[in-house]
């Protein structure tokens, strides 16, 4: 039956199960979540909050990534473009037309959900690598567009754009930073859970079947290129908030901020956490924020070699992500609780 | 009454070879029409040209009254032709009921943002589709790995959610290719009766692809035979049984094999 496997470079890793029973404390465990979410804004000194809002925004930016490439099999290495687009739009709004910070994030949603069509609708022509390397080739040309002379009245050029980090509105007794971790906290729920539903919709479902058996999903009735594209851009949407959101909390932009290591951090990020998983975009965003420092904490001189080692490390000990260690020690607690009990599995 | 599905002089060339040549037959409402022909005769390639994965070379393809010959392979499926793969064509890290649900696609209607914001529209399809999922997967005694991810599950099973992933969008035509490939005597057995049931409960046609003789004769009310791409016989089982060139170019190989091992 291995035969069968076209698929050039393997990316789809552990079965997806958005099926898997819900019971009724599942109802409990989300103002539970709510409320481990918003703790650290109260919890947490300045800096430390900082770099949990940059956590929070990294994993929305893969998990934009994931739904195209975990979930639809298409290979993105250029995710980082979309990420830069959403921040520069909400920068020059803010710097340039005056935009509060709320109000620009639905523009950068669009600017990068239409680049993201735009991409994805002539890339379909290219299978797997050749997608890959189109992808690539967005990333490294976007920096260099941004510093382009033309340009420079709203990107500000090599210099970047400074924005003004918001306060909190409605008079209440919160600072900027507190502020921004809360927000940023609110439109990552919003947007994980928009994900989550349609990833376990008709949608979801057709996204996985494409990736897993192209010729079968047309036989269903599967439109590949309207289903491919829209997935495409519904991707670089999501990056794109991110993006903005980035913008934001960093209150500058700058092109050297949106190299290609960012496209680079993102796909490391999304298998670190684990391809095809929602949530594992949170272990990723956690992993690619503190592992790097770690590194250069403990190996000064060569924190590259470090971090490679973790990396590889990674690979053999997790293959299939944060993701997917957590689902392994969640089936084998069902299976002690079924035998201790001595009822049926669900 | 006007049949299903009409088959005129189809050719299908890949570069030189002819795989099959001006082949005409037709499928009636509520039948199966078993396909015969020794290996390489070409059964699959036709297949291919009616699913719309292959456009025909020459020829035209009608179904249900109206002209499907080229139209786009994604259309097949609405129009109410279902179908399975001779070697498993699964989506493999899904669950049994992930895979048999993607089967209901072509029934629903609900978009990203429709499916995102879990809107009425596409909770009731979902729950429409649940619906069909339920017997389905009983009476093809799936119930019990409907969370298995089908890549973990032995090759008769597979075909059976291949099966139920094809009837779940309540197709008018089935066209099953090889469906008894791999399967034992009993599950052989099994089949058969199975093959009846679908048509009577969904009240639909088959197309059916096999090797396995005794299948074929035992459930179809005709049978077309190919032979190097040619439509060699075309009658009741028991016509098409008969016909000196079938005799020759398939049971004749089989006799033959016969001969050999006795
Ligand atoms: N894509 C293709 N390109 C070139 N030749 C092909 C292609 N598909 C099929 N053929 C050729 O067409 C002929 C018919 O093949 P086909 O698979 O339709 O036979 P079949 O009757 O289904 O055989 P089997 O019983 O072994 O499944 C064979 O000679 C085969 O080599
Ligand atoms: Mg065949």
């Amino acid at each position: 039956m291995a035969a069968e496997d076209a698929v050039p470079v393997e990316v789809v890793a552990a079965p997806a199960r958005p099926d898997a029973p819900t019971d009724s404390l599942a109802w409990l465990a989300v103002p539970a979540m709510v409320l481990l979410a918003m703790a650290p804004a109260f919890l947490v000194e300045s800096f430390r909050l900082f770099q949990l809002t940059s956590v929070v925004i990294y994993a929305v930016a893969i998990l934009g990534l994931n739904i195209v490439t975990g979930y639809n099999g298409q290979i993105s290495l250029g995710h980082g473009a979309f990420y830069a687009v959403g921040a520069y739009t909400t920068a020059i709004l803010m710097a340039s037309f005056g935009l509060p910070y709320w109000a620009t994030l639905p523009v950068s949603a669009a600017v990068c959900g239409a680049l993201g069509w735009g991409i994805g609708f002539p890339a379909l022509r290219l299978g797997g690598l050749y997608l890959a390397l189109t992808t690539f080739a967005l990333a490294v040309a976007v920096p260099q567009v941004l510093k382009h002379d033309a340009l420079e009245t709203w990107t500000g050029g090599v210099q970047g754009v400074f924005i003004a980090k918001p306060d909190a509105p409605f008079g209440l007794p919160l600072s900027a930073d507190q502020w921004m971790y809360l927000f940023t906290v609110a439109i990552a729920a919003a947007i994980f859970v928009l994900a989550r539903n349609l990833l376990r919709s008709r949608i979801g479902r057709a996204m996985m079947a494409i990736r897993d058996q192209p010729t079968a999903a047309e036989a269903m009735g599967m439109d590949l290129a309207a289903l491919k594209t829209r997935t495409f851009a519904l991707s670089a949407t999501i990056t794109g908030v991110a993006g903005a959101l980035s913008a934001v909390a960093v209150e500058f932009v700058s092109p050297d901020s949106f190299s290609v290591n960012l496209s680079i951090t993102l796909f490391v990020g999304m298998i670190v956490g684990g391809v095809a998983s929602i949530f594992g975009a949170v272990f990723g965003g956690l992993f690619v924020v503190f592992v790097p420092n770690l590194a250069e904490d403990i190996a000064g001189a060569a924190p590259g070699v470090l971090y490679g080692a973790i990396l590889i490390l990674f690979v053999f000990v997790l293959p299939t992500g944060f993701a997917g260690l957590l689902r392994r020690v969640a089936a084998s607690a069902r299976r002690t609780t079924a035998t201790n009990d001595a009822t049926p599995g669900r | 009454m006007a049949a299903l599905l009409d088959v005129s002089d189809v050719v299908m060339r890949f570069g030189g070879v002819t795989a099959v040549g001006r082949v005409s037959f037709s499928v009636g409402q509520r039948s199966i029409c078993g396909l015969i022909g020794p290996n390489g005769a070409g059964k699959t390639t036709l297949f291919n040209c009616i699913s719309g994965i292959y456009r025909p070379s020459g020829g035209r393809i009608a179904f249900d009254g109206q002209e499907i010959t080229g139209a786009p392979r994604h259309r097949m499926a609405g129009l109410g032709i279902g179908r399975t793969f001779q070697n498993v064509a699964l989506f493999r890290t899904l669950s049994v009921r992930d895979n048999v649900l993607a089967g209901a696609h072509s029934r629903g209607g609900a978009g990203f943002v429709a499916s995102a914001l879990r809107l009425a529209p596409a909770r009731r399809e979902e729950a429409e589709a649940e619906g069909r999922l339920r017997p389905l997967l009983a009476m093809l005694d799936l119930a019990s790995v409907a969370h298995v991810p089908v890549a973990a599950l032995p090759f008769g099973t597979q075909k059976r959610v291949e099966m139920a992933r094809a009837l779940i969008s309540g197709p008018k035509l089935l066209l099953l290719d090889e469906p008894a490939g791999g399967l034992n005597h009993g599950e052989v057995d099994g089949l058969a009766s199975l093959l009846l049931d679908i048509r009577e409960r969904f009240s639909l046609s088959i197309l059916l692809v096999e090797h396995h003789m005794n299948l074929v004769m035992r459930v179809s009310d005709k049978v077309v035979a190919l032979d190097f791409g040619k439509k060699i016989a075309d009658g009741t089982p028991a016509e098409v049984r008969a016909e000196p060139e079938v005799i020759r170019a398939y049971l004749g190989e089989e006799a033959e094999r016969h001969g050999r091992a006795a």
